[in-house]
């Protein structure tokens, strides 16, 4: 078994309404090793949200531990925060959030603005987000806008926008929710193209046969994880394509 | 450094992208600037100029004119016994051993006409002492004598101005002009003094003996306005008094019984004061309205740049959800509140520059573009985007990062 790049223990989310307390987490216990593809699904209101939000250091739990590679972040500051978003997590979300009026090209060194470990001239910050347009497909719209390309062309650019740092992780809520499923299918090659490279990838969805392109399949109920299976008839971008 | 750099490119990207709105909310700053500017430079202008002006008059200079003082300054009123006599002027020359010179002096305007030029210019009546005490000296030919105002002679000097309209390179000493009809001979001819801070020209004069004016030209009894000269700088408040007293005393006036003077003095050094204090009440309202100017663009600004933090809650979601801290956002957003204030501070520079040359050239002022006064703007309008853009910078860095995710 590779080494867990992250460990979960009795995590609780509380969001205190007033007088009323919502458990939106209620000791979620997880190991997610390096290199899973792990899908997460519940009914709305189950906590995959919140869940997605601790693990991508956007959030800190109520209470429990969250180590993320083999740090524990469950009780960083702000900013310390914010560094690990930089280095370790690629975001990808539900309706793209790309700036707008911003070229794909720029879109995608945006998280290189933030980073220390970003090269120091322009021409190899162009190189480097080139090379991580050319990864989704895209090499070619470098200097389009978001207006200028298709929903599932901007989820890609999204995608390359999270691969530029080199994370650890990458996120996604509901990615696909905002496809046709033509597109959805589109995508998710892409999400599993790069994890058959070696990347872990954590990914909400609602819709099963998007689930199914996972190796994992972590289902949560009112804040607790139900069922934590394996996909059993996995579904494969290289067989979908020949078929 | 590349940080920085790419603030500031996101920062004038957002400006241009509402080129109408910056401009508008830039409007506060252009004119708060332009004011900044423009009241420093003409302030100063003008107080050159006033300088020079009263420096012209002549040293140790003193001006008695009738009518009694007021609490805003000289009443130049024609009332029934405010009146000089040509035997106050007698009075202060013999009796007076402070001043030096005196002289009565009248004045009027007249059409000129030599040969077939004419010219419609100041007539100045006034005694030998005359370019004594206005330290005025003659480029060629002579002053009038003393016989000559007496016998009201028919002979006059002409300032340049005069010269240049009717005789243009001709030598004009032992010519014969026109005024009002009359024939004077020109006697001799003035030396150039220059503008004044009204925007007159002083050399645009013809000084003929004051008996002559009076009588010949004006018809008239009383004296305009005596001006005279104290022995030295230091018997100027002596003289000032001496002359006070004798007046009183001439005129009858009871301080005592509450009677006010029937006439106002003048030096040098007051007129210079009061013109000082003119241009500087005209400065307290040109800093006034920059001030407020200044206030209502630094509002404007933190409006517009509240409406920015709400316009793009998501961009500055996903900033933070990609890496950006709270200092970096606040950055952003204090660099853009700056950008649009030194903007607006650079063309209320150009605005500035472009008022004070104008009034400049209409008041025949000489232009002061000090450098002061535009690195002051300068800093003004950044230091109004920096208060100004502070709070809604504060704001937007303080955002949770996932309510701003989901903002709509
Ligand atoms: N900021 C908040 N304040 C209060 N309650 C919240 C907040 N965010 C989430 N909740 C509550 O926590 C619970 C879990 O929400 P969460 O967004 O994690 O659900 P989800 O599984 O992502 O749902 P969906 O599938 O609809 O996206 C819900 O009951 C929700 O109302
Ligand atoms: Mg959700």
């Amino acid at each position: 078994m590779p080494a867990p790049v992250i460990e979960i223990r009795d995590l609780t989310r509380v969001y205190k309404m007033g007088e009323t307390e919502v458990r939106a987490l209620n000791g979620v216990s997880l190991t997610v090793a390096r290199g899973e593809f792990v899908a997460v699904m519940g009914p709305s209101g189950s906590g995959k949200s919140t869940f997605m939000n601790i693990i991508g250091c956007l959030d800190r739990p109520t209470s429990g531990t969250y180590i993320l590679d083999g740090v524990d972040v469950s009780r960083l500051s702000r900013d310390e925060r914010a560094e690990i978003r930089n280095d370790k997590i690629g975001f990808v979300f539900q309706n793209f959030n790309l700036l707008s009026r911003t070229s794909a090209l720029e879109n995608v060194e945006l998280p290189l603005l933030y980073s220390k470990k970003a090269p120091a001239t322009t021409k190899e910050r162009d190189a480097r987000a080139k090379a991580c347009l050319s990864i989704v497909g895209l090499e070619g719209r470098s200097d389009h806008t978001p207006s200028q390309l298709s929903g599932g062309q901007q989820q890609r650019v999204a995608i390359a926008r999270s691969l530029v740092n080199d994370p650890t992780i990458l996120l996604a809520d509901e990615p696909t929710g905002n496809l046709d499923s033509k597109t959805s299918d589109d995508v998710m090659s892409v999400f599993q193209r790069l994890n058959e490279e070696g990347r872990t990838v954590i990914l909400i969805t609602h819709e099963h046969d998007i689930a199914e392109y996972a190796k994992r399949v972590v289902v949560f109920k009112d804040g607790q994880v139900l069922t934590d299976t394996p996909v059993v008839k996995r579904r494969l971008v290289a067989a979908e394509v020949s078929r | 450094m590349r940080k920085a750099t790419n603030i500031l490119t996101v920062a004038f990207r957002s400006m241009f992208r509402n080129k109408l709105r910056s401009l508008l909310t830039a409007l506060g700053i252009i004119i708060g600037v332009a004011c900044v500017v423009a009241t420093i430079g003409i302030g100063e202008g003008a107080r050159l100029q006033a300088e020079s002006q009263f420096q012209s008059l002549g040293t140790n200079f003193i001006m008695v004119f009738p009518g009694a003082t007021t609490s805003s300054g000289a009443r130049m009123g024609h009332g029934t016994n405010s009146k000089l006599s040509e035997s106050d002027v007698e009075a202060i020359r013999s009796e007076i051993q402070s001043v030096a010179y005196v002289s009565a002096t009248i004045r009027t305007a007249a059409q000129v006409i030599y040969g077939n030029q004419n010219w419609s210019t100041g007539i100045q009546g006034g005694e030998v002492d005359w370019p004594l005490i206005r330290s005025w000296n003659l480029s060629s030919g002579q002053f009038f004598t003393d016989a000559d105002n007496r016998a009201a002679a028919k002979v006059c000097v002409l300032g340049q101005t005069v010269v240049q309209n009717l005789f243009g390179s001709e030598d004009p000493v032992g010519k014969t002009i026109r005024i009002k009809n009359i024939p004077f001979r020109v006697v001799g001819v003035l030396d150039k003094k220059g503008g004044s801070a009204m925007g007159s020209d002083q050399d645009d004069v013809i000084v003929a003996p004051y008996q002559t004016v009076r009588k010949k030209i004006m018809g008239t009894t009383a004296v305009g306005v005596i001006i005279a000269s104290a022995a030295s700088n230091e018997m100027v408040p002596q003289a000032q008094e001496e002359i006070t007293q004798l007046l009183r005393q001439r005129h009858r006036i009871n301080r005592a019984a509450g009677q006010e003077d029937d006439f106002t003095m003048r030096t040098q050094t007051e007129m210079l004061q009061q013109a000082e204090q003119q241009a500087q009440t005209m400065s307290y309202l040109l800093w006034s309205i920059a001030g407020v100017s200044l206030l209502v663009g630094g509002i404007g600004i933190m409006n517009i740049m509240l409406v920015s933090v709400t316009e793009r809650t998501r961009e500055i979601g996903v900033r933070m959800a990609i890496g950006a801290k709270g200092r970096d956002i606040r950055a952003q957003f204090l660099v853009e509140a700056v950008a649009l204030a030194i903007t607006g501070g650079t063309l209320g520079i150009g605005l500035g520059v472009f008022i004070q040359k104008t009034v400049a050239r209409f008041a025949g002022w000489p232009v002061s573009l000090n450098s002061d006064g535009v690195l002051l703007a300068f800093v003004f309008s950044a230091l109004v985007g920096v208060a100004f853009g502070f709070y809604p910078a504060l704001k937007a860095s303080r955002l949770d990062p996932i309510e701003a995710l989901r903002y709509e």
